[in-house]
């Protein structure tokens, strides 16, 4: 069957692709100039300049209102697309701010390669959002993986090697399972154009082969399972706790957010354009993905109670985040358009605020961090009285993740579960709700290491003193309290952005 | 006497400004005291300016963003709808008036006082919140805003396992606001907007209906929330703890006003918005109130720790609050609401003679205590008080409220009212038996060098003796006010 491209969109719009075009040249700078340069930090303003151009780009995307499809229909431009990139590269900058003091005093031999790299897995994130057909999808997220793998071996020492190699070898086997559903769905429908496979699919599925329906579950399962890697979710969660104990810290930083909302992006890009109503029906996709989110709450919450590293504590915590995700897309299967509306603008809404959260964690954790520690939640002893200012954030921070308010998650989460409730599923709203209340246990206990006098007497790190960490710390304090009290302004974004996305 | 727009909102949040210029500018000790000392006396005068309001020219309502239009929060369609009704007026009243003394019951905090008192504020607009809020979302939210500071006041400044204690208050709070939450979200479901007294006009109507899960299913899911707040044998194994483990100050804010909150919300939500529903329930509320009634005040005489001697007496009064509630009457809930202010009053001075002697005595435990009287005669004054308004000494605030509570459910639920105030036979029993082993006989030896109270004590115990004999003597003050409302939730019964 061949290929139906309205002639408009053939068209190739540099335009459409300037956020990737900005950071691809700029990661190529910056390794040139790393050959020159004698202050390295230069590298991390030009990173951080960079980003903000990107985003300057992305946001004239957005107020242009540009959309439609180009390059044959391999990219796809929406408010949807668009509202993504924003989030990702907002995370990017903020790591980068985070940098400077980690990267002078762990990875003095690398500032080059490790900008550099960043750059890139931001720009393979970038793609996949906009991306509309399955080869260019798998090659965006080639792209960062490749760039992610080198960036968190690159302390070189055992844990980080090791992690990285674990990271490689499951993500190469989630991918290929993705692979799998992939093939089975290119097979059914005969293209690997997303936007063209509805109409076969409901072809297919009203024809009511068994068989082929079959197929199609089989497809979609697989496809889920893989990209369960991605958002770190259930089954393919096993690669977060070694990761983030092994990456150097403002790594696991960007990898927990940016790599998340790419990840769940490229998801409901998918399944919401090409399944559409009839080929979620089919799939009983409530069920199975409420399934999922329920596994990855439940495991990432009870496992993390009985953490002592803190990097592990919210490795555990980013798997429980995913759930609470999950239970917005679980929704998206209802067919209501406006349970549909509601639940995309939550996951986008709950995206952008954890990523100002789980950031504004590992920001204050870079600060609080000793030369020579290893991370364990009783080193955060007295942390208060080492840095105020960062003891205040990772409070913030925490109880933004536990959900209270008056933080920027309790708004994500109500919006979360009423989406729920509206959409018939009230009960996993309720698992939700708790799940937070298991969540408070874990995420309480190094808040009150924080505010507790004493703590180690060892020469402390004068990290917190870095200008460009104080000021992304405080960018995402703000950001938490901000989405916490008027979240109006974001949650009308979110909602525009969604509405450009019906299928 | 008209009150001013945004009255609402200042009485709110006062506390979070007094908070932040403490954070900001609180170096020296005696600022800190200071300017959260002057934030909540200005609170406390703006209640009272906004009670005269009231009684003036009735309900007072303050909204940013319509349902519909123009939301807070798009999508969910939630408001900023602030409303001060008969039902939380005394109860705001209540809250500020418990903060000044808070404050001052916090004189004897030397450690980290600036962060002390920053999470006491915190507190106080978490708790004020609850009782005003409009919009059943915002009122979730405050309800969910007073977990952290109250966390923190008694992991770090607590005593004994108040680590534990602290988790433990935090774990029970959250599990009944899980619940609570899902019954927030299938009100508004059915309802289209957050807005509470929409929601109550409706469940008067007998026209809300919820899509899933039974309008019983949702009753109950407030119900779990409140009745842990309250709290209600057998989910009150929190409060002991908490209690035992807290600060002085805390514990007074806790008895005082936290705990009202379980109360507030069982009659605003569950008694005005699913009248069927707890007319179903009363009989098995009611006995649940017995039980607590009785339960906490036979408790109390195995406690040694004076504190958690206070801490199940107080779950024997919340006992009475639940019967008045569940009786369903005019009276009855009347009677549960000027309980819950006469409890407030009455049990937050106890906590705060019982801390005070423990500052100067630094134990609690009664055996070791005996004859303080003599060294702390205003202390010990004060204790006799209390100690006789608790019991219900008429002419005191706690009598008139236990009599509204007693006449109103005795109609209905006669048998039920006769064992309930076999608790009061035992609330004079163990009153008496304590004045008797803390402060009569002879005086140790240890105790010859104790002194009586300082004069930050002196005025907050005065602050808390006046509502006392006030309310007392004249309780329609109060009662007129709460009636108001009550009838419209009660539906005039």
């Amino acid at each position: 069957m061949p290929t139906q491209i309205d002639a408009a969109s053939l068209g190739i719009d540099f335009a459409h692709l300037a956020p990737e075009i900005i950071l691809t040249l700029a990661a190529i700078t910056v390794v040139l100039v790393d050959l020159i340069a004698r202050d390295k930090r230069v590298l991390a303003w030009l990173s951080a300049l960079s980003v903000a151009m990107a985003g300057g780009a992305a946001i004239w995307l957005w107020t242009s209102d540009a959309s439609g499809a180009s390059y044959s229909g391999i990219v796809i431009t929406d408010l949807f697309g668009t509202m993504f990139k924003l989030i990702v590269l907002g995370g990017t900058l903020l790591a980068i701010l985070f940098s400077p003091a980690y990267v002078e005093r762990r990875l003095a031999r690398f500032h080059g390669e490790y900008y550099g790299l960043l750059l890139l897995a931001t720009v393979g994130m970038m793609l996949l959002v906009s991306m509309g057909e399955l080869i260019s999808i798998v090659l965006a997220l080639e792209i960062q993986t490749f760039a992610l793998v080198a960036l968190i071996a690159l302390l070189k020492d055992e844990k980080s090697t090791e992690s990285a190699l674990k990271f490689l070898l499951l993500n190469a086997v989630a991918t290929a399972v993705m692979l799998y559903g992939m093939a089975i769905l290119v097979g059914l429908t005969g293209t690997t154009f997303i936007s063209d496979m509805p109409g076969v699919l409901a072809e297919r599925i009203a024809d009511g082969g068994v068989a082929n329906n079959l197929a199609l579950i089989l497809a979609g399962v697989l496809i889920i399972v893989g990209f369960g890697f991605k958002i770190s979710s259930v089954p393919f969660q096993m690669w977060v706790p070694p990761v983030y104990e092994g990456a150097p810290t403002p790594i696991v930083g960007y990898l927990s957010v940016a790599s998340k909302s790419a990840g769940f992006a490229v998801l409901l890009r998918l399944f919401i354009v090409a399944f559409e109503e009839a080929g979620m029906d089919a799939l009983d996709w409530p069920l199975l993905i409420s399934g999922l989110a329920v596994a990855s709450m439940t495991i990432g919450n009870v496992v993390a109670i009985i953490q002592t590293n803190i990097k592990r504590l919210l490795a555990y915590s980013t798997i429980a985040q995913a759930g609470y995700i999950l239970i917005g897309v679980a929704v998206m299967g209802n067919g209501a358009p406006n349970v549909y509306e509601l639940a995309t603008s939550g996951v986008i809404f709950y995206l952008a605020a954890y990523t100002f959260s789980n950031l504004a964690a590992f920001g204050a954790l870079i600060a609080l961090s000793l030369p020579n520690g290893n991370d364990s939640i009783e080193e955060l002893t007295g942390g208060f009285s080492r840095s105020p200012f960062a003891a205040v954030v990772l409070t913030v921070a925490l109880v933004s993740l536990v959900g209270l308010p008056p933080t920027g998650l309790f708004v994500g989460k109500i919006y979360l579960f009423y989406g729920a409730v509206q959409g018939d599923l009230w009960w996993l709203a309720l698992a939700g709700a708790l799940n937070s209340f298991v969540s408070a246990y874990y995420y309480l206990r190094p808040v009150r290491r924080l505010w507790q006098p004493g703590g180690p007497t060892v020469a402390e790190s004068d990290s917190h003193r870095s200008l460009s960490l104080r000021a992304s710390m405080a960018v995402s304090l703000i950001g938490v309290i901000i989405l916490g009290i008027v979240p109006f302004w974001l949650i009308s974004r979110a909602t525009e952005a969604a509405a450009s996305f019906m299928p | 006497m008209q009150a001013f727009d945004g009255l609402i909102t200042l009485i709110v949040f006062l506390p979070v400004i007094g908070a932040t210029v403490v954070a900001v500018a609180g170096r020296e000790q005696m600022l800190v005291r200071r300017i959260a000392l002057g934030a909540m006396i200005l609170d406390l005068l703006l209640a009272t300016y906004a009670w005269l309001s009231y009684n003036a020219n009735g309900q007072i309502t303050e909204q940013l963003g319509q349902y519909g239009s123009d939301p807070w929060i798009p999508g969910v369609n939630a408001s900023y709808l602030l409303t001060i009704d008969g039902l939380s007026m005394p109860l705001v009243f209540l809250t500020a008036l418990l903060g000044v003394v808070a404050v001052l019951g916090s004189w004897h905090v030397k450690e980290r006082i600036r962060e002390y008192h920053v999470w006491l504020l915190l507190l106080l607009t978490g708790v004020q919140g609850v009782f005003v809020a409009g919009d059943l979302l915002l009122f979730f939210l405050f309800w969910e805003v007073e977990l952290v500071p109250m966390y923190f006041l008694i992991a770090m400044w607590g005593t004994g396992h108040r680590e534990y204690s602290a988790m433990k208050f935090v774990l029970y709070t959250l599990f009944g606001s899980a619940f609570m939450l899902v019954g927030v979200l299938a009100l508004r479901f059915a309802i289209g907007s957050f807005d509470m007294s929409a929601m109550t006009m409706a469940g008067q109507e007998d026209t809300l209906r919820v899509a899933f899960l039974g309008l019983d299913a949702i009753f109950l899911m407030f119900l779990a929330a409140f009745a842990i707040k309250l709290p209600v044998w057998p989910l009150h194994t929190w409060l002991p703890d908490a209690h035992t483990d807290a600060p002085t100050a805390v514990s007074v804010l806790l008895a005082g006003v936290l705990l009202k909150m379980g109360g507030y919300g069982l009659i605003r939500i569950n008694v005005g918005m699913f009248p069927g529903e707890m007319e179903q329930w009363a009989p098995l509320l009611v006995i649940l109130s017995v039980i607590s009634v009785l339960y906490g005040a036979a408790v109390v005489f195995r406690q040694t720790d004076l504190k958690r001697l206070v801490a199940y007496s107080s779950v024997s009064h919340m006992g009475l609050v639940l019967l008045g509630v569940a009786s369903l009457g005019a009276v009855s809930v009347t009677g549960a609401a000027l309980q819950m202010f006469a409890h407030g009053t009455i049990t937050g001075l106890l906590f705060l003679v019982v801390g005070i002697i423990y500052e100067n005595a630094r134990t609690r435990h009664i055996p070791d205590l005996g004859g303080l009287i003599a060294r702390m005669p205003v202390v010990g004054a004060v204790f006799v008080f209390a100690g006789l308004a608790s019991l219900g000494l008429p002419l005191l605030s706690g009598f008139a409220a236990e009599l509204m509570v007693f006449l109103g459910s005795f109609d209905a639920y006669p048998w039920q009212t006769g064992f309930a105030l076999l608790g009061i036979v035992l609330t004079a029993g163990y009153i008496l038996w304590t004045v008797e082993r803390v402060l009569l006989g002879p005086l140790k030896e240890r105790w010859q060098s104790l002194k009586d109270a300082s004069p930050a004590d002196f005025v907050a115990m005065a602050l808390l003796v006046l509502p006392i004999i006030i309310v007392g003597v004249y309780p329609a003050l109060v009662a007129d006010v709460f009636r108001d409302s009550v009838t419209l939730l009660v539906g005039g019964g």
